[in-house]
């Protein structure tokens, strides 16, 4: 038991979620954290989605990783990450249609994700599956955490609600007016980019010289 | 008391605070220790100076167009100063506002990073209740002020280092933020809210909709003097032209940038005129472009600015004539923005480092053939 909670697989998991998170340092999956930010439901789905897709592609890829040809991995590595995508959306728009449409081809960009490809090659082709499996659920939490935090403000502040539920609406009275710049994708640069300043003030090992 | 303030001393966290009080009221006593430089005293605070002496005349009459304008809609007619003071009670409070929010971002900005305050804000708080409408909420200058200071400023480094315009971005923040706001207007029209469209703009969305309206009731002189609704500081060309000659008397503005806005604007809108497309706003006199909207107070104050336009002396030609090429561009060709001075600036702004950077490698191609023919002669 104290095996599968050692120090290694610990930072595995922990490492992305804050000192080493896949959007905020590694500055990977910019692009959908911009996309389906908008509203806090999609964002928590397409977290929830790529968090399912890299534990578990992390988890193939690490299984079979002695047997895949080195010259042939990537392509391993998309098709192994294309049925999970596949899979998954599927899923939501079985289960979660009006979600699925508003991520619309997000969901199958997933498979272009840097977040993915990049863990699949600097983790799961060299570790366990067990590690491997960790490490894949802590980027995948590591980028639904950003995710939902600049949905959380993006949603708060552009539309006063949360999760479709009406916040601000009672400030209207008194003049208040939703930020229609908050719903523009320029606003969650500028979100995410203060997240990035929050915690490079924080922690000093991130600062640059 | 300074002491107090001075490394060591019992409020050595506040010194750099202490620092912008004393140099604003006394002159600094600090004197050059090595040999004698001559020059020019010209420094920041100075620079800034200017500008706000510049900004004067637009500003007085922007005061009184405000009230004057409140009373016309209205039906009233009004003595001089009762337009004054109505203008005074929309105006001193953004602009006490604006200042307020900004100095203390600056204030704290400085502590943290242990730098002097800069006076650059200055002028950026008192052009940015000029550029705004009379109705814009006091809560929206303040967070549009917070957030041109802190994005546009501070980021990259303080005054000086800015990419962009602050003012200008703070109205861009608006104009994007709260559309409604920025372009319904209820101040000045009272019960006619149906004719206009955009704050800056109203004689220029008049002219979108309907151009013989809008010539007839804003002709070149009545535009030209500022006796239209408009953006607080920016209807009067006149008061503009004043305050701009006196920025290019004392050398703060760059008249290449000044002038080529205009020749840009005016060229832009003349072949609009000849070949434009059917549109009402495409067959605005060329003249009239110049005189509506925000297009003169764009040209005299923003983009002038020295931080954000060229540096380089054939750059600020390129600078300028694109700056008045893609204002008329944006006013004729795109019907959601009636006002295309201020997207004009702040684009031509991304790409004047661009501008420059050719003006000089243009410059060392060139000098390098000739180095090469000359060498090749001998």
């Amino acid at each position: 038991m104290s095996e599968l909670f050692s120090k290694n697989n610990k930072d595995a998991f922990l490492l992305p979620l804050g000192k080493n998170n896949p959007v905020t340092v590694q500055v990977l999956g910019i692009c959908s954290a911009l996309a389906v930010t908008a509203q806090l439901k999609p964002a928590l789905v397409m977290g929830l989605a790529v968090t399912v897709i890299v534990a578990f592609a992390n988890v193939i890829i690490s299984l079979i990783r002695n047997t895949i040809p080195m010259r042939i991995r990537i392509i391993v590595q998309l098709v192994v990450v294309a049925a999970l995508v596949t899979i998954v959306n599927q899923i939501l728009k079985a289960f979660a249609y009006d979600v699925s449409k508003e991520l619309s081809v997000y969901v199958g960009l997933i498979i272009t994700n840097c977040i993915l490809m990049g863990r699949l090659e600097a983790f799961a082709m060299m570790n366990k599956p067990w590690p491997s499996f960790l490490d894949g659920l802590g980027n995948g939490l590591g980028y639904a955490k950003i995710l939902v935090i600049v949905a959380f403000f993006r949603e708060l502040l552009g539309s006063g609600t949360l999760l479709g539920y009406d916040v601000l609406g009672w400030a209207q009275q008194f003049g208040y007016q939703n930020n229609g710049l908050m719903l523009m994708p320029a606003m969650a640069l500028i979100v995410v980019a203060c997240i990035i300043w929050w915690q490079r003030a924080h922690d000093k090992e991130l600062q640059e010289k | 008391m300074k002491p107090n303030f001075e490394k060591g001393g019992k409020y050595q966290k506040f010194q750099a605070t202490f620092e912008a009080f004393e140099s604003f009221l006394f002159a600094p006593a600090t004197t050059n220790q090595s040999g004698v430089h001559i020059r020019d005293g010209v420094d920041l605070k100075r620079v800034i100076s200017m500008v706000i002496i510049a900004l004067i005349p637009a500003m007085l009459f922007g005061i009184w167009n405000t009230g004057y304008q409140h009373y016309q809609a209205l039906g009233l007619e009004q003595s001089f100063f009762c337009n004054f003071i109505y203008g005074l009670k929309i105006f001193v409070p953004m602009a006490i506002v604006s200042y307020v929010v900004g100095l203390t971002i600056e204030f704290a900005t400085a502590q943290i990073r242990g730098e002097q305050v800069n006076e650059g804000f200055l002028a950026t708080g008192l052009l940015i209740p000029l550029i705004m409408p009379a109705d814009v909420p006091l809560w929206m200058v303040a967070i549009a002020t917070a957030f041109s200071v802190i994005f546009v400023k501070e980021v990259f480094g303080g005054t000086g280092m800015n990419i962009w315009n602050p003012a200008l971005v703070a109205r861009a923040f608006l104009f994007f933020a709260y559309p409604s706001k920025m372009s319904g207007d209820s101040v000045w029209y009272g019960v006619d809210q149906a004719v206009d469209g955009f704050t800056g703009a109203t004689a220029l969305s008049l002219a979108g909709s309907n151009i013989d309206v809008a010539t007839a009731k804003y002709d070149f002189m009545t535009a030209f003097m500022g006796y239209m609704p408009g953006s607080i500081g920016e209807t009067s060309a006149l008061c503009i032209l004043i305050g701009g000659l006196f920025l290019l008397l004392t050398g703060v503005a760059s008249w290449k940038v000044m002038c080529s806005v205009f020749v840009g604007g005016a060229l832009t809108a003349f072949l609009f005129n000849q070949f434009g497309p059917d549109t009402n706003i495409a067959h605005l006199p060329w003249y009239l472009h110049l005189v509506y909207g925000g297009f003169c107070f764009g040209a005299v104050f923003m983009a002038t600015d020295p931080v954000t336009s060229c540096r380089t002396e054939t750059g600020k030609y390129i600078f300028g004539l694109l700056v008045g090429f893609v204002a008329i561009v944006v006013r004729v060709l795109n019907p959601g923005y009636p006002e295309g001075m201020m997207l004009a600036i702040l684009f031509m702004n991304t790409v004047a480092p661009l501008i420059d950077y050719f003006v000089v490698d243009s410059n060392i191609s060139r000098r390098k053939k000739r180095a090469l023919k000359v060498a090749k002669k001998d």
